[in-house]
């Protein structure tokens, strides 16, 4: 796997990630479609993903929800807005309360494209882009919080560095 | 860890940028110090059209008004701009994440089933 590029348009709050995989978009589309291997990649590392529904086809809505290191339970949710497999897909997703409800009034978009490549030796590959549009800023908080605690500690631990030596300077 | 934002203010900061005149205000703000007025006439807008989108800017932190003379001076604050990026970057690692583990599965497959 290579990450080609990431954009982050704080303006926007749109976030572009785009990685090849060694293997065809058909393959590619399974770890989306399946949810038995989707499960075991959306959630971050420490929080697993379990999806109890999971359908692509439009207006189809998907419910998981992710383990914490505690046992803590955080519930989340797509609807497919468009799926052309195995070219790409469109949902908007959100975060849930313990019965199913949207804890945001506004979901975030997340838009797929796969697309063949070749790679080394002729082999077929796929480059994968998802834009990220979020509208909630309250929405991207609150999915930060899963999982990334250390990341989070870390990142803030170097803004804290950076607002420090600045005051410093002034 | 006081200077971690609270949701309050990560909410002003995207309100403040939401808007294309004010994005651009701090854009040209952040090459140096530019009056209210000379704002004004680069968006062909009234001195208190412009004032106001300064303050919505001022209120999220992303720029500090300085009165000098008769002239009002806008300056951009980098540092806020900075810390909104920051929550795009959490995400980002995130996406890493997801791709490695991604990968993890389509190599362990052909490692299992495939091997030429």
């Amino acid at each position: 796997m290579t990450v080609i590029s990431t954009v982050r348009d704080a303006e926007h709050l749109t976030l572009t990630f785009v990685a090849e995989f060694a293997a065809p978009p058909e393959r590619v589309w399974q770890v989306w479609e399946d949810a038995r291997q989707l499960e075991r990649w959306w959630g971050p590392p420490t929080w697993p993903a379990t999806f109890d529904e999971h359908d692509l086809s439009v207006g189809s809505r998907s419910a998981y929800y992710m383990t914490g290191p505690e046992g803590e339970k955080a519930h989340g949710w797509w609807e497919i807005v468009a799926v052309d497999p195995p070219r790409g897909l469109a949902f908007d997703e959100g975060l849930s309360d313990d019965d199913g409800k949207p804890t945001a009034d506004l979901p975030a978009r997340v838009e797929v494209t796969l697309e063949p490549v070749s790679l080394d030796g002729d082999a077929e590959g796929t480059r994968m882009t998802t834009v990220n549009r979020f509208v909630s800023v309250e929405q991207l908080e609150q999915m930060m919080q899963m999982g990334m605690e250390e990341g989070m500690r870390l990142a803030m631990g170097q803004i804290d560095a950076i607002l420090i030596s600045e005051g410093v300077k002034r | 860890m006081s200077d971690i934002l609270t949701e309050d203010e990560i909410d002003r900061i995207f309100h403040a940028l939401a808007d294309a005149t004010r994005r651009d205000i701090v854009a040209r703000t952040l090459g140096g110090d530019r009056s209210i007025s000379g704002l004004a006439q680069s968006y062909l807008m009234s001195f208190a059209a412009v004032q106001k989108h300064v303050s919505v800017l001022e209120r999220a932190g992303l720029v500090t008004k300085e009165r000098r003379g008769r002239e009002q001076l806008v300056r951009a604050v980098p540092e806020t701009i900075r810390r909104a990026n920051e929550l795009l970057a959490r995400y980002e690692s995130l996406w890493r994440e997801r791709a490695a583990a991604i990968e993890n599965i389509l190599t362990e497959e052909m490692t299992k089933g495939h091997d030429r």
